[in-house]
């Protein structure tokens, strides 16, 4: 099947582009654009009703749409770009052919009828249960179903993934170890593995029990098992955007890390530790040992933590080390001052690594058990991570579409300024929706809620004027990044069906 | 560069800022580690939980036991409870009440147990901003002792239905 004829040469960057993996994270990243436009809508509906001022949709609506939202972004949008990313990392990235592209379009269909099976359960209200689903809130069997579908699908993405690592390297398509970039996606997708089987364990028993078929779930099982899959899943996403980080550098100021083995090193963290972290969830349930806790979320979550501290060092060294090397070596900061920031991947890497690291290091403090019993449930939960799945993954995703755009699909981007603009807009509304999340939620403003300022209650209570303050500051941020959102899903829509198509040796980025 | 092969040999030592770096992480990290046991040890904010299984029908008996026992009044249609001093309370989250409303003294240590009879809740103590979460089949086991005097309000802060954001329970501490 390798024949020559089915590959293109990229004029950039001189690798072979196989013809079925183009298509393949073509169809992928744009239905990854076709999902955060829902769950774009979503969050405005959902982020508009949260602020009394507005207080837009009824408790009904509210609940099924905050549902809509999770799985939309949480799961659909990045999955789904995630599976682009890997057919690329490996398959582009090492000059070969895509193992099996037939299965990889059957495992993109599962995903698919899967995602439209839950978005239809959970828009008709057959499936309020919101992300994390605990039982005994019970879903209609098609909603788990749907899930069970788009794991599977995704599972078999992860199988082409590692195939194809396996072709490269028995065809000699590369010479010595595999890019750094293809690694880190290498430790994504084995966390995948981990994940997507911890997903299998709970759903499937899950599916049987709203079937009548099982009656005995135990809810504080579930909730065990459900965060292997339900957080493991985020670490799939910080592996992801790390390696992302790594490969914005690349493409924005020719950035090559500094120390390969001390990169890799802490992608083997990841691997090793991140997983276990997961129990924090568990934080303050009545199901596990107070040593349980402690050893678990302790010891072995701070050694996963180290490994992003080193990308934190790593990635700006790199950044730093080729800007400097292009003469930008006036002062400390001439490096920074002087970079891309009027190319869109620029600043989407530096406020993507920014609100990750300082916004997400909010999980490191409330993942101590003695905060978690401050902050469980709270709105600072939902802060801190659009912090990190948002404004880190997303917005590096974003970064990188605008890229792949040009590289991959060969269209000419439609809307440049537009396009360097939305990482500027879509991360102030984030920081704002961060801030304004810590801020209500440390005061005890609780998640999942439709109205915080509990008219319908029998016994009365009220917050903290600064709640409404700190919630208001989080209205306004979404209003923000929804326009940042849709700037996003313009830009990358009219691109890839309306952009001049490209020459076949056109050397053009931006 | 990242998207291209490394050099053969790309196992080299860190640099000096590297190590310094890593350096510093590493004992962060190891300062948080120690720390959390710690504060078990020397810190007096963590009640410690003790794990047990319970039928949710036999949590709501013992709850109801309880409230029959203890009862002095009504409000909504809520029981109000005061317990003899180190008492074992009873504190039951149900679609969409925190039961009963609790009379405590400030000062007195109470073995709390906190389940649910039907869905998962999420107890959440105004305005101290204390969160447990409560499961149905496992008693959530604290040991309280108010230190100060007040009404202090429970919220719901775990989805539980379309009734959840009313769903707000009450404790007076004299």
């Amino acid at each position: 099947m390798s024949n020559g004829s089915e590959f293109r040469t990229c004029p950039i960057t001189g690798k072979k582009v196989f013809a079925a993996t183009q298509n393949l994270v073509w169809i992928n990243a744009v239905t990854a654009v076709v999902f955060i436009l829902v769950g774009g809508i979503m969050a405005l509906l959902v982020g508009l009703t949260r602020w009394p001022a507005v207080h837009l949709l009824s408790a009904d609506l509210f609940y099924r749409f905050l549902t809509a939202h999770g799985l939309n972004m949480l799961v659909f949008w990045i999955v789904f770009f995630e599976i682009a990313g890997l057919y690329f990392g490996s398959s582009v990235l090492l000059n070969s052919r895509l193992a099996a592209p037939k299965v990889a379009w059957l495992a993109y269909l599962l995903m698919l009828v899967g995602a439209v099976l839950v978005d239809v359960m959970v828009f008709t209200g057959k499936a309020t249960v919101m992300f994390s689903s605990y039982v005994p809130l019970q879903a209609d069997p098609l909603y788990y179903l749907g899930i069970i579908l788009f794991a599977v699908g995704a599972l078999i993405g992860c199988a082409i993934f590692f195939g194809t690592l396996a072709i490269a390297k028995a065809e000699k398509t590369y010479e010595g170890s595999v890019p750094l970039v293809t690694f880190g996606l290498s430790a994504a997708a084995i966390i995948a593995v981990f994940t997507l089987a911890c997903g299998a364990i709970i759903y499937i028993p899950t599916l049987l029990w709203s079937l009548g078929l099982i009656t005995n779930l135990d809810p504080g099982v579930y909730r065990l098992i459900f965060w292997g899959f339900g957080h493991s899943s985020q670490q799939i996403n910080v592996t992801a955007m790390v390696s992302v980080w790594y490969l914005l550098g690349a493409l924005t100021v020719g950035a090559k890390p500094v120390n390969e083995k001390i990169c890799r090193s802490a992608f083997l963290l990841y691997i090793l530790f991140i997983n276990l972290a997961s129990e924090h969830h568990l934080l303050t349930d009545p199901t596990l040992s107070p040593y349980h806790k402690m050893a678990n979320t302790s010891y072995f979550m701070y050694l996963a933590v180290l490994a992003s501290m080193i990308h934190a060092l790593a990635i700006p060294m790199c950044v730093e080390v080729a800007q400097r090397k292009k003469g930008y070596t006036k002062g400390l900061f001439e490096w920074l001052t002087k970079a891309p920031w009027g190319e869109p991947g620029f600043p989407a890497l530096i406020f993507s690594l920014f609100i990750f690291g300082f916004i997400g290091i909010t999980g490191v403090v409330y993942g101590t058990e003695q905060l978690s019993i401050k902050t469980h449930n709270t709105w600072a939960m939902t802060g801190h991570f659009h912090g990190t799945v948002v404004g880190g993954t997303t917005l590096a995703f974003m970064g990188l579409t605008y890229y792949v755009i040009p590289l991959i699909f060969r269209r000419e981007i439609i809307g440049k300024k537009i396009a360097t603009l939305q990482p500027y807009i879509f991360a102030i509304g984030i920081i704002l929706i961060a801030l304004g999340m810590g801020g209500a939620g440390t005061l005890g403003s609780p998640r999942r809620h439709w109205d915080i300022t509990f008219a319908d209650a029998v016994i009365p209570f009220s917050f903290d004027p600064a709640v409404l303050f700190f919630t208001t500051i989080a209205a306004i941020g979404v209003i923000v990044a929804v326009v940042g959102g849709a700037m996003y899903v313009g830009v990358s829509v009219l691109s890839v069906f309306f952009g001049r198509k490209m020459a076949p040796n056109e050397a053009k980025m931006l | 560069m990242p998207i291209t092969s490394p050099e053969k040999y790309w196992w080299k030592p860190a640099d000096k800022e590297e190590k310094l770096w890593i350096t510093i992480a590493l004992l962060w990290c190891l300062v948080l580690t120690i720390m959390m046991p710690l504060m078990h040890v020397i810190g007096t904010q963590n009640p410690s939980v003790n794990p047990m299984k319970i039928r949710t029908e036999d949590y709501r008996k013992m709850s109801d036991a309880f409230i029959e026992k203890y009862k002095v009044g009504e409000e909504g249609g809520i029981p109000i409870v005061e317990p003899p001093d180190g008492a074992d309370v009873y504190l039951r989250g149900q679609m969409w009440t925190w039961t009963p409303i609790l009379k405590l003294k400030k000062g007195v240590n109470y073995k709390f147990h906190i389940s649910s009879t039907d869905l998962m809740h999420g107890f959440s103590l105004m305005p101290l901003v204390m969160n447990f979460q409560v499961v149905p089949g496992h008693d959530n086991i604290l040991n309280m002792t108010p230190t100060s005097a007040g009404t202090f309000h429970i919220l719901c802060n775990e989805f539980c239905g379309i009734g959840h954001h009313t769903m707000i329970g009450k404790i007076i501490v004299s």
